[in-house]
């Protein structure tokens, strides 16, 4: 794929220029909500949300944006969004805003958002910053549902809350525990630098 | 008492970034040299407590008030990025030895997932203004431990035998895995 062209700047968040494996951005919200499947893609869905409709808005009025004021306006523009996601998630979905806690209000500190706006969408078209923040939403998707499978399959024996392991599996209390995840995710980015050392010596 | 042991929770127990993950992006990139992450958890600390008073009566003198508490999230925001800018004046105008040392880290702490944090533990929590203060200095001070530790433990790691693929962020997520474990064993302490 040749950068530049649409299909590259939506499947660059996937895997290459993933924000959680690859960039390692947005830590703070991987590590903290992946206990189950449901809070990571609860996370997911409302960090995508504030991603694409903040990098809507940037885009277009990337022209109007004074230079030295734009960290600002991004910011502005981000919080907007977050308070829009964090006042739905209550009203519709209450445990789940229960769960996340303080986490939804931390979105707006998440540096994947206000770094595409900084690097992706201050600078292109509509279209484009459309398909990059599509692309690492879902990059940022498919890392936290990855984290969460396996702490949750490992920590309590269930995937979605159905339940998974064979009866006499003891849930390893440690993987819901702060200390599970930070070892998971280091697992998980070892074992995707294997596969990418592998893939660039095939290359070679 | 109830002071101490809430500086001392904040400090250790529920390490901010240990066990609420807040600060993640610091503790992972200024976690090189023992010198940087000092330098980087005095200027954490400096803002933390100026943020959470800040806070504390912007929240009560202001938003609750005139029931404007649906613009919490932007308005904290703006108050620690203009504060954070502040700061860094003021420190450049007073004592210019301190700014070179703080220098390049202030401009950081604005996307530092802790400040905002603090700021929203204090308005969920209810603190008083008193027990505020008392939680981001602690809060604080816990974040340039963990962060003075993990650096002391990357120095020695430089020189140590790590698989390829793990160098970097990889063995620095499990070290600080280890390091949360350790910090767990302090949950009996209140």
């Amino acid at each position: 794929m040749k950068k530049g062209t649409p299909a590259f700047e939506f499947a660059k968040g996937l895997w290459n220029d993933n924000p959680v494996l690859v960039q390692l951005l947005g830590m703070c919200p991987t590590l903290a909500v992946t206990t189950t499947v449901v809070n990571g893609l609860a996370m997911a869905l409302a960090t995508s949300f504030v991603l694409i409709m903040s990098s809507l808005m940037v885009s277009t009025f990337r022209k109007w944006i004074p230079g030295s004021v734009r960290i600002a306006s991004y910011i502005v523009i981000i919080a907007s969004f977050v308070t829009l996601a964090d006042r739905f998630l209550a009203a519709y979905f209450y445990d789940i805003s229960k769960a996340l806690g303080p986490f939804i209000p931390l979105i707006i500190v998440n540096c994947i958002i206000l770094g595409r706006q900084e690097a992706f969408s201050s600078k292109n078209t509509v279209k484009m910053s459309l398909l990059d923040a599509m692309g690492m939403s879902l990059g940022f998707l498919i890392a936290l549902v990855l984290l969460s499978s396996f702490r949750e399959i490992l920590g309590y024996g269930t995937w979605f809350g159905i339940k998974l392991m064979p009866a006499f599996f003891k849930p390893w209390v440690i993987m819901i525990m702060p200390p599970g995840a930070f070892f998971m995710l280091g697992i998980i980015l070892g074992v995707s630098g294997v596969i990418k050392n592998r893939a660039n010596k095939g290359v070679v | 008492m109830e002071l101490i042991l809430l500086f001392i929770s904040a400090a250790i127990i529920n390490n901010f970034v240990l066990s609420y993950f807040l600060g993640i992006c610091p503790f992972l990139g200024v976690s090189k040299k023992i010198d940087a992450a000092f330098s980087m958890g005095l200027a954490v600390i400096f803002v933390m407590s100026i943020t959470s008073v800040i806070s504390w009566l912007v929240n009560h003198l202001i938003l609750i008030p005139f029931h404007l508490e649906i613009l919490q999230y932007v308005v904290f925001i703006l108050v620690i990025a203009s504060l954070v800018q502040f700061v860094e004046m003021v420190i450049k105008k007073i004592s210019p030895p301190l700014y070179r040392a703080l220098g390049i880290f202030l401009p950081l702490i604005t996307t530092n997932c802790a400040i905002l944090g603090l700021a929203l533990f204090i308005s969920l929590r209810e603190y008083s203004f008193i027990q505020g203060l008392v939680f981001g200095l602690g809060a604080s001070v816990g974040f340039t431990l963990a962060l003075v530790i993990m650096a002391g433990i990357r120095e020695e790691l430089e020189t140590a035998d790590i698989p390829e693929s793990l160098k970097g962020a990889g063995i620095t997520l499990i070290v600080a895995g280890i390091l949360s474990l350790a910090f767990m064993g302090f949950a009996g302490l209140i």
